[in-house]
């Protein structure tokens, strides 16, 4: 029988060997000389909805942020560090958002977090991030109530890669209201969906047109989750209104509308969207590539961009999901640039010190992405970005405005008849 | 404003057409069943599909198609009651059938995200965007059609309830399951069958829901149902005729609402509702008048 004191000695040198190997292993893995497959990975964390209303939207996002995950890590990742996504699904829900960011951060000890798909979920979400002192990148919560919410107020962590929505819509109308007299469209109807991201940029160009001399002849909001806008579309198409702005957020609304225009045997002679007809093969999918021609929509970035950055990212896609230039989903250039923000602010700040990385993106550096120069203001607005429109001309979706910018062709207008198909 | 009054009537009027299709079926399962099925919104977005499947791959009309589509869900209907109805019992019955009933429709969701993915679709014909114009007013043909076969389906079951044995054991049933047990009639046959009949009529629906709106996905059935189940409780729980007329009514009142403030109109749908419930309780062709026929 061994004795108790040979038994604690065998045991403390179990311990000192098993430490000294412990110690070695850490210290191997922050070693800089070590080979990149021994550094702990980046998680970036990420809720994304792959149900409910946002769903189609959430699915391009999440190719989006693959994209850009394969790419950086092709590259060799950040700071010698892979970078690997963690996303939950959030079933377009608020309540689930707001858990799964929670979770992110306290179970999955995720370093970095990346935004959900529209305002009404990344307002929440944002709340969470601030209370957890994260930086929170999104290229999906553009309206106005998510960059003054208190959080975001408070803490000033919130970082919008895209397009601000409430002027959007500006360059349009302002393109109206310039015409000659004898050329501008009399007449409005403003329907607008019940949704932070609808309505906003509908009235500031109901505002820019008013004053120019276009008379309103409907202005309303309508619920959006009503299954059936007919009522609605019915009303506008009463009216005839020469040019029909609508504040819609998804596919379903404006092919609802188109519908019922189609329907009423009303065309307006111009019809731009908040909305839906930047979803590539999405809408055309939905309405038909002929219906498609004349229809509007604005967009800090569309498929034909001559970005150097933008063409690659199509080219990859296209490689990697299939399809042609057109039908790829304004979401996923939204998505991809919010990782190109990231890896620019973990470069910089040589780390992933969410604190380090707030100051770096309020630092006026300017960025660039797919979508253009990044460049935040104290709400984490994104200012560098010109508000293009764009039009679906002959089954190409197409920048139009503003007139004498790169890549604009002219403008289709009157809208064409509806067709079959 | 005259104008505008008589075309939100219109819109009611063939509106009410489409969400009785969809809602016939649930208040029949209820009626007979005393099971709300929670699935119901889920199964019209899976006829939807059904018919989006016939008409694109197999190029099969969508009328034509619900030669297909009606027989196919009556036969989904009867699985689904075998296997995921039938075996609740007890005083718990019908609350544990809205979370049977809900499973299901879970289930269904998921085979429809798998098999057609998140994206929008919608169901294409001549028909679909083309109108009639009448004084004054274009009526959308898919509509027309919508309202007729509501019709003629409200009408086919009545002819089933009344004109038949079978009809006789579902009424019997409906009045009183204990005793139509006593009587000799196997009331698990009846309410598979009804079930059965009640989702094939979905199959209906779901087809001029798909056709008549701007796309729908896996998800478009859960802003449905809290529509639909308002619709049957106000007709009165298990009236057939009665979702017809309720979804008629209601469907009016929105779309005159819709004229002078649309924000209020699905709060008035719902008004309307406890408005009614409050004067007649039992809605407007309440249980009691439906078992007395």
């Amino acid at each position: 029988m061994r004795s108790h004191r040979a038994r604690f000695l065998s045991i403390g040198i179990a311990s000192a060997v098993l430490t000294a190997m412990l110690a070695a292993c850490s210290s191997g893995s922050s070693s800089s000389s070590s080979p990149p497959a021994t550094k702990s990975p980046i998680l970036i964390g990420a809720s994304l909805s792959m149900s409910g209303d946002f769903s189609a939207d959430g699915q391009a996002f999440l190719k989006g942020y693959e994209l850009w995950v394969q790419d950086v890590n092709a590259a060799g990742g950040l700071l010698g560090r892979q970078v690997k996504l963690v996303w939950l699904p959030d079933d377009s829900q608020v309540t689930t958002v707001t858990n799964n960011y929670n979770k992110l951060i306290s179970v999955d000890h995720v370093n970095l977090l990346f935004g959900p798909f529209s305002s009404t979920l990344t307002a929440p979400a944002e709340q969470v991030a601030a209370r957890n002192g994260f930086a929170f990148i999104e290229g999906a919560g553009g309206s106005p109530a998510v960059f003054s919410s208190p959080a975001n107020v408070a803490d000033h962590n919130l970082f919008d890669v895209s397009l601000p929505i409430e002027d959007t819509l500006a360059p349009f109308a302002q393109y109206l209201a310039s015409l000659p007299a004898s050329q501008r469209p009399k007449t409005a109807a403003y329907p607008m969906a019940d949704d932070i991201f609808g309505y906003p940029p509908v009235q500031v160009a109901q505002g820019i047109m008013s004053k120019a001399g276009i008379t309103t002849v409907y202005s309303h909001i309508f619920p959006e989750e009503v299954p059936d806008y007919a009522p609605a579309a019915d009303n506008v198409a009463a009216k005839h209104p020469d040019v029909v702005v609508l504040g819609s957020t998804d596919v379903p609304t404006v092919a609802a509308f188109m519908k019922a225009f189609q329907q009423q045997h009303f065309v307006p002679k111009y019809f731009a969207c908040a909305a839906g007809p930047d979803q590539g093969t999405a809408f055309t999918s939905v309405v038909g590539v002929g219906n498609a021609d004349g229809m509007m929509v604005p967009n800090g970035w569309y498929p034909g961009s001559t970005n150097p950055q933008s063409q690659t990212m199509v080219a990859e896609y296209i490689a990697k999901y299939g399809g042609t230039a057109s039908g790829v989903n304004a979401d996923v250039a939204e998505a991809y640039s919010v990782g190109e923000v990231a890896a620019q602010a973990i470069t910089a700040t040589n780390g992933t010190v969410n604190a380090k990385i707030m100051s770096y993106l309020h630092s006026g550096v300017t960025m660039s992405s797919v979508q253009g120069p990044v460049k935040f203001d104290s709400l984490g607005r994104n200012g560098d970005l010109t508000a293009y429109m764009f039009q679906w001309q002959n089954g190409k979706f197409v920048q139009v405005l503003p007139i004498g910018a790169a890549g604009t062709v002219k403008l289709l207008a009157p809208k064409p008849a509806w067709t079959s198909g | 404003m005259a104008t505008e009054l008589i075309r939100a009537v219109i819109n009611g009027i063939l509106g009410g057409g489409v969400y009785a299709l969809m809602a016939v079926g649930l208040t029949l399962i209820f009626g007979v069943l005393d099971i709300i099925n929670i699935a119901q919104g889920v199964m019209v977005v899976l006829g939807a599909y059904l018919s989006y499947a016939l008409s694109v791959h197999l190029h099969i009309d969508l009328f034509v198609g619900l030669l297909i589509t009606i027989p196919a869900m009556f036969l989904i209907g009867v699985t689904v009651q075998w296997a995921f109805i039938r075996p609740l019992r007890g005083s718990e019955r019908t609350s544990m059938s809205l979370l049977a009933s809900y499973a299901v429709a879970i289930v269904i969701e998921g085979f429809l995200y798998l098999a057609f993915g998140p994206n929008f679709v919608t169901l294409n014909a001549s028909y679909v965007t083309q109108s009639v114009h009448l004084l004054g007013f274009y009526l959308p043909d898919i509509e027309i059609y919508g309202f007729a076969m509501a019709v003629a389906l409200v009408a086919a079951l009545y002819a089933i309830l009344y004109r038949t044995r079978f009809g006789q054991s579902v009424r019997a049933t409906m009045q009183d399951r204990t005793a139509a047990i006593l009587v000799g009639i196997d009331v698990n046959r009846v309410s598979a069958l009804t079930y059965g009949i009640g989702v094939a009529v979905t199959a209906a629906g779901g087809m001029i829901f798909g056709a008549s709106g701007g796309g729908f996905n896996p998800n478009s059935g859960y802003d449905l149902i809290s529509r639909l189940l308002a619709l049957i409780i106000l007709a009165g729980l298990g009236s057939i005729g009665g979702a017809l007329v309720a979804s008629v009514f209601m469907l009016t009142v929105e779309s005159i609402v819709d004229i002078w403030q649309p924000t209020w109109s699905v709060a008035v749908f719902y008004a309307a509702l406890v408005i009614v419930l409050m004067v007649k309780p039992t809605g407007l062709f309440g249980r009691q008048a439906v078992r007395a026929q």
